[in-house]
């Protein structure tokens, strides 16, 4: 049952509070997407912790039915769908400084279409909870990879094209989470400037059977994550 | 690997051994030399910076990875804030690669990834907060961090691992502060993974500076 739907523009933030027990939809509107998320527990101390969450997982990409961490342990979220077999969480998101090369902007010059890094962006929106700068975590970015080398140094490498028009990806919320998007483009992405729309629908999840689960059975350790938060909302 | 020389000859302004399973938070000013040395070689020495003038402004693993185009730290690596200021500098390392990507053992993250038997097991984060009180940093001041001596291999597949460690006893790297400088430091306690040899063992700060 679809609750609501909301389309960001390319380059825009946006937040929400999201009950546990939702399925959260992002679709890429457009080729080239990007959609940096930030995830909190509803406490606004515990966070997503992308490290713990690759670690546990043996990962250094997010896909299904991957288990997103916090810092205190708990399941914030599964990757219950994904169109897309990499999301990018690596290589964080982008400042004032990665929009140089396109020149000044400004809201007088440019209205809304004015050009404003993710980092302005998340910032905004954390500001709105109460929080600051202080509350930035590593985020995934949803529709982007970053390519890594077998060589000395693990190069990383942006790959263009990675995501489509219609690409999407699904998460369940396993917690009440404050979720905080921007759709700003990835600072690594040698482009023009064009980032595309991301559509984010949110429904009712399905009562999760845990023995038949993908996320619940994909890992030891993504399933111990999860039953942290089924004893936590018991 | 060119080693330049060690100015062993020079009291250093700062000889700390830090324990197994126990911290340190030290202020290094611009341009002080701070090295870390692996005492008994495959200790994980998990690491965070922060500018002195302001702890928002903390180390950022992902700023720094980006930017540097590669996943592994060694010489020359520029550790990044999260306003990408440059914090310091490697300037020596006798290892090759260092991680920050594989973050710092938390009780928390323990229970996930071994079981709820170490829930009471020592940990990284715990450390952390200990000593980052004194300098004002709390959980909302915690970043992802660096370890030293830790070898976190990734794939061209994506995938990630821990493996043993590439270093040995006597093995250092180095950092010169490219400002003022808060570097907090959890010599590692995990006992259930490769990362600390499966025996932690003291590393050795070695400061100078004026």
């Amino acid at each position: 049952m679809s609750l609501y739907l909301h389309d960001m523009p390319g380059g825009a933030a946006w937040s929400a509070p999201v009950s546990a027990g939702r399925l959260v939809t992002l679709t890429a509107l457009g080729d080239r997407a990007n959609c940096s998320m930030l995830l909190l527990n509803a406490d606004r101390v515990d966070r997503l912790n992308i490290p713990d969450t690759l670690k546990a997982q043996m990962s250094a990409r997010i896909t299904a039915p991957m288990v997103l961490m916090s810092d205190r342990g708990l399941a914030l979220a599964s990757v219950v769908a994904s169109s897309l077999d990499w999301h990018d969480c690596l290589t964080g998101f982008g400042s004032e400084a990665h929009l140089e090369r396109f020149g000044a902007t400004s809201y007088a010059a440019d209205r809304n279409d004015w050009r404003r890094s993710a980092r302005t962006g998340l910032v905004s929106e954390l500001t709105k909870h109460g929080l600051d700068e202080r509350d930035l975590h590593a985020p995934v970015n949803f529709f982007t990879k970053v390519a890594i080398a077998g060589d000395a140094r693990a190069s990383m490498t942006f790959v263009p094209g990675h995501a489509r028009a219609g690409d999407s990806v699904t998460l369940r919320t396993e917690h009440d989470v404050l979720l905080v998007l921007c759709t700003a483009p990835h600072p690594l992405d040698p482009g023009e400037y064009a980032p595309s729309a991301v559509q984010v629908s949110v429904e009712v999840a399905a009562t999760v059977a845990q023995d038949t689960d993908p996320s619940w059975n994909w890992r030891e350790e993504s399933a111990r994550a999860l039953e942290m938060s089924r004893r936590v909302l018991a | 690997m060119t080693v330049t020389e060690i100015p062993t000859t020079t009291a250093a302004t700062l000889d700390l051994t830090v324990e197994a399973g126990d911290g340190a938070l030290v202020r290094v000013p611009a341009g002080g030399r701070l090295r870390i040395v692996d005492l008994h070689g495959n200790q994980a020495a998990d690491t965070l910076l922060f500018d002195a003038a302001d702890v928002r402004n903390k180390y950022s693993a992902f700023d720094t990875i980006r930017e540097q185009g590669a996943v592994f730290l060694t010489t020359g690596s520029r550790l990044l804030s999260t306003r990408l200021d440059e914090l310091a500098v490697i300037t020596e390392d006798t290892v090759g690669r260092h991680d920050t990507i594989g973050g710092a053992c938390a009780q928390e993250s323990n229970v996930i990834r071994y079981g709820e038997h170490t829930r009471h097991q020592h940990a990284c984060r715990q450390t952390f907060l200990a000593y980052g009180a004194g300098a004002g940093i709390g959980p909302r001041e915690m970043g992802h961090n660096i370890n030293f001596f830790m070898n976190v291999p990734v794939s061209a597949e994506g995938d990630l691992h821990f493996d043993d460690g590439l270093s040995a006893p006597g093995k250092y790297v180095e950092l010169t502060a490219s400002r003022e400088i808060w570097v907090l430091l959890s010599n590692c306690p995990q006992l259930n993974n490769p990362c600390n040899g499966w025996d932690p063992t003291p590393v050795q700060l070695l400061g100078w500076w004026s």
